[in-house]
């Protein structure tokens, strides 16, 4: 009888140690997908021309997209292909795109950084570089919006 | 009372049904006015507007490579019916709509019948696009014809049985389509008429858009509350001044140019492709669409 109720326990601890590594994967990259999103929300007004420029918080939002384009590539294991998330199977058949745009990602926003010094450069550059976001997000989000 | 009897009536009554049921599916064609204004000149110029606003290429353009205006069909689309395969739409004379007339091009969007008289299934959103005025397909179908001749011949569906069954489309079109009476052609400077237009004519989006009854047929008293997108997977947001109501009118026009939304986030998903092809409209379209989304109220 013991050996059946250690045997159960050490089962469903091994699954739900796999299971919460999986969802640990799923919220870490949900959470740097937000702060992303959160970064971008002041400076779509300032491209508008709707809120004065301030480079302060282009450069805060640059090196959150440096952050996340270095951490995302591993926050997708084979495990955490369903529970609470957007992601869409494709990218576990594209794992090298998705891979190589994430690289592009990071890259682009280094170089934003070192561009971006006043409203005119913001503009003639940010436009361009969100292109990253929306290419990612038509192929591998669920969520439309 | 012999029992050939009421086997003989119960055939007549069976036979009486078929005979009626093909009558009343019949396709039903744009009249004869209809059919003379789209055969005058139609402007290619215009056209390619109306051709950015209806997003014709979302699902005609060639797979596998990005010229919105290579329009040689064949792009899968999965649906719970079954796959559709949407035909070559590029003027190839034997692939394409090369050797259509006008007014062929008119029974397609206005009617939803095709050249040969069939039924179109309504995965061709024409049920949308028979809101569109005969100057807009006359325009649309000049714009096509400057496109480049793709020859790819077109694919046939993969459907499940009964779906399949063309004529029976017959019957949706009666339960579910008023008679075709397209509107006449659009004012852009009637800013509220025209708002209705684009979105319930060429942007079609309430196909996407709302919820779908057993028949696939639009909900209508909840029309653009958001409904499953034809994949299958994630879904359409309610885009009326409901579901819109933490979004500004310029909120709303600026996502559909730039795909940016007020959160910071970008439209992704198929919307990203509608916003590619929505920035090449003019401003003052997206402001109209905008306009009419932001004051739209369903019924239910």
């Amino acid at each position: 009888m013991k050996t059946w109720i250690t045997a159960a326990l050490a089962v469903a601890l091994s699954v739900g140690f796999a299971l919460a590594a999986g969802s640990d994967a799923i919220k870490e990259r949900r959470a740097l997908m937000k702060a992303n999103g959160d970064a971008t929300k002041p400076l779509v007004p300032m491209m508008k021309g709707q809120a004065p420029f301030d480079l302060a918080t282009v450069q805060k939002a640059l090196k959150t997209y440096m952050n996340a384009a270095e951490k995302m590539p591993a926050l997708f294991p084979d495990d955490s292909k369903t529970g609470d998330t957007h992601a869409l199977p494709a990218i576990w058949d594209n794992k090298a795109d998705l891979d190589a745009r994430f690289k592009k990602l990071g890259e682009d926003a280094k170089a934003a950084l070192d561009k971006v010094k006043d409203e005119a450069s913001f503009k003639a550059i940010m436009p361009n570089f969100y292109k990253n976001c929306g290419g990612c997000h038509e192929k591998y989000r669920e969520k439309p919006a | 009372m012999t029992p050939a009897l009421p086997l003989a009536v119960g055939a007549a009554v069976v036979a009486l049904a078929a005979v009626v049921g093909w009558i009343v599916t019949a396709p039903r064609t744009v009249d004869e006015a209809v059919a003379a204004e789209a055969s005058e000149p139609g402007d290619a110029a215009a056209g390619r507007n109306v051709f950015f606003l209806g997003g014709c290429a979302a699902c005609h353009m060639s797979p596998g490579q990005s010229d919105p205006l290579k329009l040689g069909g064949g792009m899968e689309l999965k649906t719970p019916f079954g796959s559709f395969f949407p035909p070559n739409i590029s003027p190839d004379p034997s692939d394409g709509v090369g050797r259509w007339t006008p007014a062929d091009f008119a029974n397609a969007l206005l009617a939803g019948v095709s050249p040969n008289g069939e039924h179109y299934f309504p995965a061709f959103p024409y049920p949308s696009y028979r809101n569109m005025s005969v100057k807009d397909v006359r325009d649309l179908f000049a714009f096509l014809r400057t496109t480049d001749p793709v020859a790819n011949p077109s694919r046939p569906h993969e459907i499940r049985f009964p779906f399949s069954i063309r004529r029976a489309v017959g019957f949706w079109k009666l339960l579910f389509l008023p008679p075709i009476a397209p509107p006449p052609a659009s004012d852009p400077t009637d800013f509220e008429g025209r708002g209705r237009y684009l979105v319930e004519g060429p942007g079609h989006c309430a196909e996407c858009h709302s919820p779908r009854g057993w028949f696939g047929e639009i909900i209508e008293q909840r029309r653009l509350t958001g409904g499953p997108l034809p994949t299958g997977k994630g879904k359409a947001p309610n885009i009326t001044s409901v579901g819109l109501k933490d979004w500004s009118e310029s909120d709303i026009s600026d996502a559909l140019s730039t795909g940016f939304t007020p959160d910071g986030d970008t439209l992704g998903g198929p919307m990203a492709e509608v916003v590619r092809y929505l920035s090449q409209a003019p401003p003052q379209d997206l402001a109209a669409i905008a306009h009419y989304l932001k004051t739209y109220k369903a019924s239910r």
